[in-house]
């Protein structure tokens, strides 16, 4: 048997943690980890936050992060093993055998360098190319990856392409140098689903066509299996899982993987709209101050009490400045918002104690959205200060209250939001917006910018409280995935207007319009060949076209 | 138990010696403010440990009975800066608009006029008592503190935990006291051992040129004015005060250094 291209042997990781006001400490990161890759095959890693994906996948180009340092174990790639190597030869392998594609290219790429110089950079500076060569081949790159004008692309400058361009600048920047080996970190996670799914079929083209290996690092095992052959499931550092593509999404072993593979599965029953909605947005219409565009253009959407309207769209698309007019930061325009059968003054100065009582807001970012030198205990009892005086052990027993009803329990009254998890930060300000009782509750993008594990508990946390509280939700979100799962009805909004209104069942059955067709089409499903079969359809329709 | 690094704790007991000296300057002094206990420009012996000044008084006296008044000064004028420039820089940031406009705006205007001169134009005019230099010194800088205050709760105000306080329909002292204040701390206080610094150097200049504290009140600048001319007779009498405001300011320096490093943290002040 030929030797693998890559082959890892119990690689540990270790990394310097600084735990403030105590001495600072090696922890372990990654726990002994083995795996080989043999040439032109893709390995995924999936994990969640943590898991040790991206240490493992820079591992493979010999380097650590600030911090972080590769403690023990063998990485072999073409037969030598880089780790014990000295310096300069692992400057020889690092954008010459193995090149790196970041998570976000727009803060990878110098913005006052024109793309090309900087995606024939390595190319040229190993030797590899000479100038000419190397320009030569990124325009077949360019190409090859289906960017527009792919002679003349490369004199742009990185702000003068678009978020999904730049991705597929940054695979043309690693396949330049002929490497053997790319790693893909997060390609495709800082963009909308609609462009992913361009990028994710251009970098699987790249592959194919170039027999270059690749090992292809995210979280969202539903884009991994498009693009791998095997996948190996990563928690806390150590491996749960290995196997082909085919194997992991259809047959998981281990129970970790299963609900990984089983995750956004909520069933979750359309009701019925009642007769008098809670909230009614009628013709309205914003801007920002000082620009001449209107941001939203004549939306009118109604929620009815106990129920969930998901505002979905792509970024851009006025879904957060809708809740920004709804909540009073931003009057509208035109048009008026009736709220509990009375009409809401338009800012948010103007409007009594009681209208900010029963309208919530939880955001996206938990992190931002509590303030880090105050406790849980503050953050919660706040609004129980302010709307309903409470006070001493009748506000504590109230805090109690809450933080049972969010699944937390005992002991976090006196944390800081530092001393909690992403997950448990989301909770904590979901029971800030409990405490108030409100009738609606506007969660801009709330499981966005967690695991999809973790994102799934939140998602059946507001489903509970929901029925319990019987609190109506305006749920914003680009993932049509957390849509289906907690909307009972749907607005699809694209550039300021809402293309699409209605229950749940007729929003997502055909006939359907261009844009809503695109965007549910785009959202990666859990199964292999889906990638294929919508690059397919989509051909068919513009030929048909 | 808190470990302390050598560093802030060299700086620790310098403060608190000069800080002692001032409190407690009646009980330590060996003799009395404007006594004339010896001759002029005597060296230093065991009756007069620095020696003396220019017409005769104990100049260790002279040097903790002035750093009582040069702190003293500073410190008031430190925490009168502070409390004003603070307060107006957190309004500003958080009303923002015309409000912000008006007050900053103003604050330029005031800074673009140098310091030294606009306090020797005031105090040409006004008595020149203590309590004239403090609020003089405190106003004056204020206008730095305004700077910086709303330049750090500009940066906080933007945060979705203070939207979340309008939205929650806060009034604008619990959004200032509770939501900007805790988390723009540690700059501040770092700034303070700054400005704390300049206060010193500011009114030992004033003195110096005369119209800060008036003999025989003692201060530090007055006591270098006193006795400048034994420069040129080889006397050190002027140079204690200039030592003693280097020390005192090295040491509030580290001081505030540690007190920074400590409070970045972002929990909550715990560690």
């Amino acid at each position: 048997m030929t030797e693998p291209l890559l082959k890892v042997r119990g690689l540990k990781i270790g990394a310097t943690i600084y735990p403030p006001g105590e001495k600072s400490r090696e922890i372990e990161i990654v726990h002994g980890v083995d795996f080989d890759l043999e040439a032109g095959k893709v390995l995924g890693l999936i994990g969640e936050s943590g898991a040790g994906k991206s240490t493992i996948g820079l591992a493979a180009m010999a380097y650590g992060r600030g911090g972080v340092e590769l403690t023990g174990g063998e990485v072999w790639v073409n037969g030598r093993d880089v780790l014990k190597s000295p310096l300069r030869d692992k400057r020889r392998l690092r954008g010459a055998e193995v090149t790196y594609v970041s998570q976000s290219a727009a803060a990878s790429f110098n913005p006052a360098k024109r793309i090309m110089e900087q995606v024939t950079e390595a190319a040229i500076s190993q030797g590899k190319f000479s100038k000419q060569d190397a320009e030569a081949r990124a325009v077949a790159l360019f190409e090859k990856l289906g960017l527009p004008d792919p002679e003349t692309i490369g004199t742009r400058y990185p702000h003068q392409v678009s978020g999904g361009q730049l991705q597929r600048c940054m695979t043309a920047l690693a396949l330049c140098p002929e490497p053997d080996l790319v790693v893909f970190d997060e390609p495709t996670t800082a963009l909308d689903v609609t462009t992913q799914i361009d990028v994710l079929k251009a970098i699987k083209d790249a592959i194919r066509d170039t027999g270059v290996a690749a090992l292809y690092i995210t979280h969202d095992l539903a884009v991994v299996a498009q693009v791998s052959d095997h996948i190996m499931v990563l928690q806390q550092g150590s491996m749960v899982e290995y196997g082909t593509a085919d194997q992991i999404i259809n047959n998981p072993q281990e129970e970790y993987t299963q609900a990984l593979v089983s995750v956004r599965s909520i069933k979750h029953i359309e009701k019925e709209p009642t007769d008098t909605p809670v909230l009614k947005v009628e013709n309205v219409t914003a801007r920002y101050a000082g620009t001449n565009f209107d941001v939203l253009k004549n939306i009118n959407v109604e929620i009815h009490p106990g129920q969930t309207l998901a505002v979905v769209g792509e970024s851009g698309s006025g879904k957060s400045t809708l809740a920004r007019v709804i909540t009073g930061l931003l009057p509208p325009s035109e048009g008026q918002i009736t709220f509990d059968d009375h009409v809401l003054t338009s800012g948010l100065s103007t409007r009594p104690k009681e209208d900010l009582r029963q309208l919530q807001m939880i955001y996206q970012m938990a992190d931002t959205a509590m303030n880090p030198r105050q406790t849980v205990g503050t953050i919660i009892g706040r609004p129980l200060e302010l709307y309903f005086g409470l006070k001493g052990k009748e506000k504590q027993k109230r805090i109690q209250e809450l933080l049972d009803e969010i699944e937390l329990g005992d002991g976090f009254q006196d944390r800081y939001p530092a001393e909690l998890s992403g997950g448990q930060k989301q909770r904590v300000c979901i029971a800030r917006a409990l405490a108030a009782k409100p009738k609606l509750i506007i969660c801009d993008e709330v499981t966005s910018a967690l695991d999809p594990l973790v994102a799934d508990g939140i998602l059946k946390l507001l489903l509970k409280l929901q029925k319990v509280e019987d609190v109506a939700y305006l749920f914003i979100t680009h993932d049509l995935a957390t849509v289906k799962a907690i909307a009972d009805s749907i607005a699809v909004m694209f550039q300021g207007e809402v293309v699409r209104y209605g229950p749940k069942s007729q929003v997502l059955a055909p006939p359907f319009d261009d844009y809503t067709d695109l965007l549910l089409s785009s959202v990666p499903e859990m199964r292999l060949g889906w990638l294929e079969e919508v690059i397919a359809h989509r051909k068919m329709e513009s030929a048909g076209n | 138990m808190i470990r302390i690094p050598p560093a802030a704790l060299i700086g620790l007991f310098f403060t608190s010696v000069f800080f002692f000296c001032a409190i407690f300057a009646p009980y330590i002094a060996p003799y009395g403010m404007a006594e004339v206990v010896g001759d002029v420009w005597e060296p230093s012996s065991s009756e007069f440990l620095l020696g003396t000044d220019s017409i005769g008084r104990d100049l260790l006296s002279r040097m903790i009975w002035g750093g009582r008044t040069t702190i003293f000064i500073a410190t008031a004028a430190t925490i009168l800066s502070f409390v004003t420039g603070s307060v107006l820089g957190f309004f500003a940031a958080v009303s923002g608009g015309w409000v912000d406009q008006v007050l900053s705006r103003f604050i330029d205007l005031i800074m673009s006029i140098p310091s030294l001169i606009f306090a020797l134009v005031v105090l040409s005019v006004l008595p020149t008592t203590i309590m004239t230099l403090i609020v003089l010194m405190g106003l004056l800088d204020s206008t730095r503190v305004f700077r910086l205050a709303r330049a750090v709760a500009v940066d906080i105000t933007v945060m979705d935990y203070v939207e979340a306080a309008r939205l929650r329909g806060e009034k604008i002292g619990w959004i200032i006291f509770r939501e900007t204040l805790p988390n723009a701390l540690s700059p501040l206080v770092a700034e303070m051992g700054l400005r704390f610094i300049f206060m010193v150097l500011f009114v030992s200049t004033l003195s110096f040129l005369g119209l800060g504290v008036q003999p025989p009140q003692a201060d530090w600048g007055g006591i270098v004015k006193e006795n400048k001319e034994g420069i040129n007779y080889g006397i050190q009498a002027a140079l204690y005060p200039a030592y003693a405001i280097a020390i005192l300011c090295i040491s509030i320096n580290l001081v505030a250094d540690w007190i920074l490093s400590r409070t970045t943290s972002l929990k909550g002040g715990r560690g």
